[in-house]
This record gives C-alpha cells, sequence and structure tokens, in this order.
C-alpha cells in the first residue's frame, strides 16, 4: 500500500495549526482572543503556532488598536488556502485507500 | 494515521468552521414563543380595533403625545412594543442557555455579525414605519414590517441557520401580498408574525433543539 505521506503539509502536522487554518478559511477576518475562545488554548500556545503559521505564509497578520486596547486580526493568505485544499485532499485520498486495501 | 484518527480530525475542522463563522445555537423554542405571543398581541389588537367604539378612525391629527396615546393607535402600538419585548427577552434566555450547552460564546465573533446585519434593515424599516405612522399612514405598517423584517432574516442567515433564510423570504412574500390587500394588515401580521415563527420553531425544534 503506497500512503501518499509526503503530500500531508508538515505545517499542518499538529492539530491546533490545522484547526486555526479552518476557521480562517471561512472567516475573512479572525482575532486572537476570539480565537482563544474557539479553540479553548492557551495564549502562549496559540501564539506560538500562529507564528509558526505566519513564517510559512499561510496567513497574515493585522495589527491595529480598539481604543487603547491592542486588536490582532489574522487572514489567510492565498498560499495558505491552497495548502489546506492540498492537504485536505491528501487525508481523503488516505481514507479512500485505506478502504480498498 | 489511522482511519479513524483522520475522520476526527475532519470532523473537528468541519466542526470549527461552522461554529466559528455560523452562530448555531438560536433557539427553536423561543420561535414558538414568539409566535404565540404575536397571536395573543394580534388578538387583543383585533379587540381594540373591532368591537367597542373606537375613538379615532382615519387622519387623525395629533395635537399632543398624550392623545397619541390614548388613541387606537397609541394603544397598537404599545401592544406591539410588548409582544417585540417580551419575544426578544424570551429569545435571549433561551438562546444563551442553548448556547452554554452548544459551547458557543452568545457575544461572539458569529453573534455580532448576525446582530450587525440584521440590524441594518430592522432599524431603517422601524424608523421609516414609525415616520409613516406619525404622518397617518397606518396601511403601511403591516406589509412594510413584514418586509424589513424578511429582508433582516436574509441579511442574518448568512450567519446561521439556513432556514432563517427561508423564513425571510416567507415574510417578503407575504408583506407585498398584504400590500395588495388594503384592510387586511392584521391577518397578515398574526400570519407573519405568528404562524410563520410558530411554523418554523417548531421545524428548528425537531431539528436541531433535542
Amino acid at each position: 500500500m503506497k500512503v501518499p505521506f509526503e503530500k500531508l503539509d508538515k505545517a499542518f502536522e499538529n492539530r491546533l495549526r490545522l484547526q486555526i487554518m479552518s476557521v480562517l478559511m471561512v472567516n475573512d477576518r479572525y482575532d486572537f482572543n476570539s480565537l482563544k475562545e474557539l479553540l479553548d488554548v492557551t495564549d502562549g500556545n496559540l501564539a506560538s503556532h500562529l507564528k509558526a503559521l505566519e513564517k510559512e505564509e499561510y496567513i497574515v497578520v493585522h495589527k491595529s488598536f480598539l481604543g487603547r486596547k491592542p486588536n490582532t486580526n489574522y487572514e489567510s493568505t492565498v498560499k495558505g488556502k491552497a495548502a489546506f485544499k492540498q492537504h485536505l485532499d491528501a487525508l481523503e485520498q488516505l481514507i479512500k485507500q485505506q478502504k480498498t486495501s | 494515521m489511522e482511519e479513524k484518527e483522520i475522520h476526527d480530525e475532519l470532523a473537528s475542522i468541519r466542526n470549527l468552521m461552522e461554529r466559528s463563522s455560523k452562530f448555531i445555537s438560536l433557539s427553536g423554542l423561543s420561535g414558538i414563543l414568539a409566535g404565540l405571543y404575536a397571536l395573543a398581541g394580534a388578538a387583543a389588537a383585533y379587540f381594540i380595533l373591532y368591537t367597542g367604539n373606537s375613538r379615532i378612525t382615519y387622519h387623525p391629527r395629533f395635537y399632543s403625545l398624550d392623545y397619541f396615546l390614548d388613541s387606537d393607535v397609541g394603544h397598537l402600538v404599545f401592544i406591539a412594543g410588548l409582544v417585540l419585548a417580551v419575544s426578544l427577552v424570551t429569545g435571549y434566555v433561551l438562546t444563551s442557555r442553548k448556547a452554554e450547552k452548544k459551547g458557543q460564546s452568545i457575544w461572539g465573533t458569529a453573534s455580532r455579525a448576525l446582530l450587525f446585519n440584521m440590524a441594518v434593515p430592522l432599524i431603517s424599516g422601524g424608523l421609516l414605519i414609525f415616520i409613516l405612522l406619525i404622518r397617518g399612514h397606518y396601511g403601511i405598517v403591516s406589509p412594510a414590517s413584514l418586509i424589513f423584517y424578511g429582508l433582516a432574516l436574509v441579511a442574518a442567515s448568512n450567519f446561521t441557520f439556513i432556514m432563517v433564510k427561508y423564513l425571510g423570504f416567507c415574510e417578503i412574500i407575504l408583506g407585498l401580498v398584504a400590500a395588495c390587500l388594503p384592510g387586511y394588515g392584521l391577518l397578515f401580521w398574526a400570519i407573519g408574525f405568528g404562524v410563520l415563527h410558530i411554523v418554523y420553531g417548531s421545524l428548528m425544534y425537531l431539528k436541531y433543539d433535542r
């Protein structure tokens, strides 16, 4: 059985990163605090994975201020969206192959 | 990776996509109750309009607020406001309870988008109706409130269950029909805000609440 593991994106190996990306697929922008609440994770954990995705250029960061409070928004890039789709396709193929084998 | 693991992964992605972009905690039961309140309100309005001696008929001149509040129109506005207030409170209580159960924030990104998209047609329609009411165009109230409410639902439906969109279209169509048949405003109002809400609430309840 030949499994296309190489097609699975390394950046999405971590579950949290995949989750962040799925939120940013269906929302134009999502802010840090809402993400934190939705995914129920700690500040540090979320920040480090956001940083990793940003490094891959899968997401871009928009920083602004709401009054005096900093407000950080995230948006997925074209590259990130394509990578996410490819990753899902690879997962789908994995399932199909396991069914036939 | 095991097959089950992949399935879990996909399920969690799907769940997150829905939970982050749509407010899925709207309570069906609150729709049913809102419909019942509206029917009770319509019955009270019918009682005021068609039984007893009507104090104001057509094109009154409102000399003062007291005069306005004591007229039939004032009573109807009061009933409508009461129905709206009780429905909103019921909706808020039941929806926040359901949101808690579903682990969704009642004041999150999705619910804010939902409310904002609803508020634009609702407030503009509400103001328009109020202005026309002051100027004595009573006939416009029922069709206009149905149409603007329908528009608000269609606008908000991107952020919640698709069924809200169908309810919105039904309200708009009903409002247009009501505009063609002057004199039956109260009847159409009762159908749109009463019967349709009960039907929609029941469908929602059967499909999502249990």
